[in-house]
């Protein structure tokens, strides 16, 4: 079965899922005078869902023939080769967004936004550290800067002990 | 609309909004040069600046300048570098590139600016003619046409979606619809599919999704696959030189400018269709026209094959702006982004806009004649400098589009927890983009989607249940052309095979 057929399977338990939620939990928690609305908050869901159902299980089943095949072209993506990518750096960067996003708070923006930098450019194979020292520290400053002062949203630039 | 024309007049001259037009071009032009950028993924990350401007009218000045300036940034690096950053110029570097080869890149670039120049310029206008006129008969809508109108919009958008995609968009528009209905809603006041959290309780940041959508998808394209974007990399730093073009290429050129623009314009209008069909199909339409030798060199660096694709997406992108000012329906995931900042800043577009916030209906269109200026006469000599951004190498690009992503949906929220959201539907979109789900779509759907309930809740609540869809003819006739929308590709579609085997058969 091709990846889009899987994400259409996915997407028809997901539309049942909140079909389910629409249809058996949500009007047990609707006040009485509610009740009387030809509009209730699970409408809208349950249309939903049910829609969704529907064309998910024409894309799952296939109705719709798609075009033929054309040959991928070199720059576009085939995930059937996804192995002969960089995944690995891909999904080391994912994984450092991610620490970013936990870090951002406690550490810092300054800190964590220059070692984000850094070690971004880093798993993307870049080796010269006297550039990718300086460059990152400076944008972290400058963008520090820019939001904090022009913009005027707070970002705490220190770690959380150094306090501010 | 004279007295219109001067209240825009005055708003687009305040020199803060000179400045946001021209800051927005620079911008655009810049970041829409890198490969794979497009001008939705430029626009989302720049969403929190122009939120924070405050002013509508100055962030959509910004915004509108940012989305001209990615395109003829986009058609910059489809003439020098055959490796086009946006859909909307796939069809510039026919004809661009081969010029570029020949020596010709300053020439190319000139007339890609003057192409889109005028058809920006032309495309403006015909928006100052029609977008009144639509506004007024829009004004007669009620609740009920409204929620036809839009279920019109994102049938129409599926179904330009392309052969086999249809169902593929419907489901992608509807995913959208889902996702909308998270969090505490003001028609409702009751919380829905939060899963008791706190986080899901304001629902999900448009902001979030569109970075998610489409700037995360990018980077991580980019990253998969160093081949992307990057070919004829030594391209960036030749020289630049000889802007001019002769005479008679203007001579040749003038009626293509003429015909694409009008034909590019009333394209963008469309719903779904937008900047990358017209831009095709002008092309398509112009080669056909075209006679003898002229037609033999399209594709070898035609200045008609040049022209042609430039002005009818700058027109489009014009009239893309129709349906978002007068009925507050965008048509592309561009607009889908403009009117998300809009709703940030308390505008609401639509039918009222014109007599509510004429400053803000003027000022946009005065400013996009600006920002056709401002490209032609400031971007034009900067080019080859700018173009030296070409050379910066990846390794250093893409951590940066990374942390872009991440700042865009951090200062509007002030939230980590929208990074690790951000994160996951970044990964989702990228996975949808493998199998070849369009995105735009879901946006759309995702922004609609509140105020699709609402008009659906208003008129069931008026008319007592579903009787409006049969009391009000109006609303009966468009929501038949949605479905008729949706089901004509599929119909025409085993049609055509139907006619195929029919042939087979009969030899």
């Amino acid at each position: 079965m091709a990846l889009d057929r899987w994400i259409a399977l996915i997407f028809v338990t997901f539309c049942c899922a909140y079909g389910y939620l629409a249809f058996f939990t949500m009007d047990q928690l609707l006040p009485p005078f509610m009740q009387r609305n030809p509009v209730w908050p699970s409408t809208f869901p349950k249309i939903l869902s049910v829609l969704g159902v529907i064309v998910g299980l024409i894309v799952l089943l296939g109705f719709e023939k798609s075009k033929d095949e054309a040959e991928p072209s070199a720059t576009e993506i085939n995930y059937r080769r996804l192995q002969d990518y960089e995944l690995g750096r891909a999904l080391m960067l994912l994984g450092l967004m991610v620490v970013y996003a936990i870090s951002l708070r406690p550490a810092g923006f300054l800190i964590a936004t220059s070692v984000f930098l850094i070690a971004g450019s880093a798993v993307l194979g870049e080796r010269k550290w006297h550039v990718m020292i300086p460059v990152s520290a400076l944008a972290a400053g400058g963008v520090w800067y820019l939001v904090q002062e022009v913009l005027g949203i707070f970002l705490r630039p220190f770690p959380f002990f150094v306090g501010n | 609309m004279l007295e219109g024309i001067m209240i825009g007049l005055t708003a687009a001259f305040s020199i803060q909004n000179l400045l946001m037009v021209i800051a927005g071009c620079l911008i655009g032009t810049f970041i829409g040069m890198l490969p794979g950028l497009g001008p939705m993924s430029i626009i989302a990350i720049m969403i929190p600046v122009a939120i924070t401007l405050g002013d509508p009218t100055a962030a959509l000045i910004l915004l509108a300048g940012v989305y001209y300036g990615a395109i003829f940034g986009g058609s910059t690096s489809s003439i020098l570098l055959n490796a086009p950053g946006v859909a909307g110029t796939v069809a510039t570097s026919f004809d661009g590139y081969p010029m570029a080869r020949k020596g010709q890149a300053g020439k190319a670039l000139t007339i890609a600016a003057v192409a889109s120049f005028a058809g920006g310029t032309i495309g403006a206008i015909l928006l100052m003619i029609f977008a009144p006129a639509l506004s007024s008969v829009a004004l007669l809508f009620h609740s009920a046409e409204y929620f036809a109108l839009m279920v019109v919009g994102l049938s129409a958008i599926a179904a330009f979606a392309g052969t086999g995609q249809v169902a593929k968009a419907l489901m992608m528009t509807i995913l959208g619809l889902i996702l909308a209905t998270v969090g505490e809603g003001a028609l409702f006041n009751m919380p829905r599919f939060t899963m008791g959290l706190m986080d899901l309780q304001s629902g999900i940041s448009f902001i979030t999704l569109a970075m998610a959508m489409f700037a995360l998808p990018e980077a991580m394209f980019l990253v998969l696959n160093p081949a992307r974007g990057s070919n004829g990399q030594e391209g960036g730093s030749g020289k630049i030189t000889g802007l001019r073009f002769s005479r008679q290429e203007a001579k040749a050129m003038a009626p293509v400018i003429g015909r694409q623009s009008v034909q590019g314009f009333f394209i963008g209008v469309l719903p779904g269709a937008g900047a990358t069909i017209a831009s095709f199909l002008g092309y398509a339409v112009e080669r056909n026209i075209a006679k003898g030798e002229e037609q033999a060199e399209f594709g070898k660096g035609s200045v008609k094959g040049l022209a042609a694709p430039e002005t009818a997406n700058n027109a489009a992108c014009t009239g893309s702006f129709v349906p978002l000012l007068t009925l507050g329906i965008p048509g592309s995931g561009t607009t889908a982004i403009l009117l998300g900042a809009l709703i940030a800043l308390n505008v609401t577009p639509g039918p009222r806009l014109m007599t509510d916030t004429p400053e803000v209906f003027w000022a946009v269109i005065i400013s996009m004649f600006i920002g056709n200026l401002v490209l032609l006469i400031l971007n034009l000599p900067l080019i080859p400098y700018i173009a030296k951004i070409l050379s910066i190498p990846r390794n250093y690009l893409i951590p940066f589009i990374l942390f872009f992503t991440l700042m865009g949906a951090y200062i509007g929220q002030n939230n980590a927890t929208e990074l690790l959201i951000l994160v996951g539907l970044g990964v989702m979109a990228t996975i949808f983009r493998f199998a070849d789900y369009p995105l735009a779509p879901l946006l759309i759907g995702f922004i609609l989607g509140t105020m699709l309930e609402d008009n659906f809740a208003r008129s069931m609540q008026l008319y007592r249940g579903l009787d409006f869809i049969i009391e009000r003819p109006m609303t009966l006739a468009l929501l038949v052309l949605a479905l008729l929308l949706v089901l004509l590709p599929s119909y025409r579609a085993r049609r055509a095979r139907k006619r195929a085997e029919g042939v087979a058969d009969g030899d």
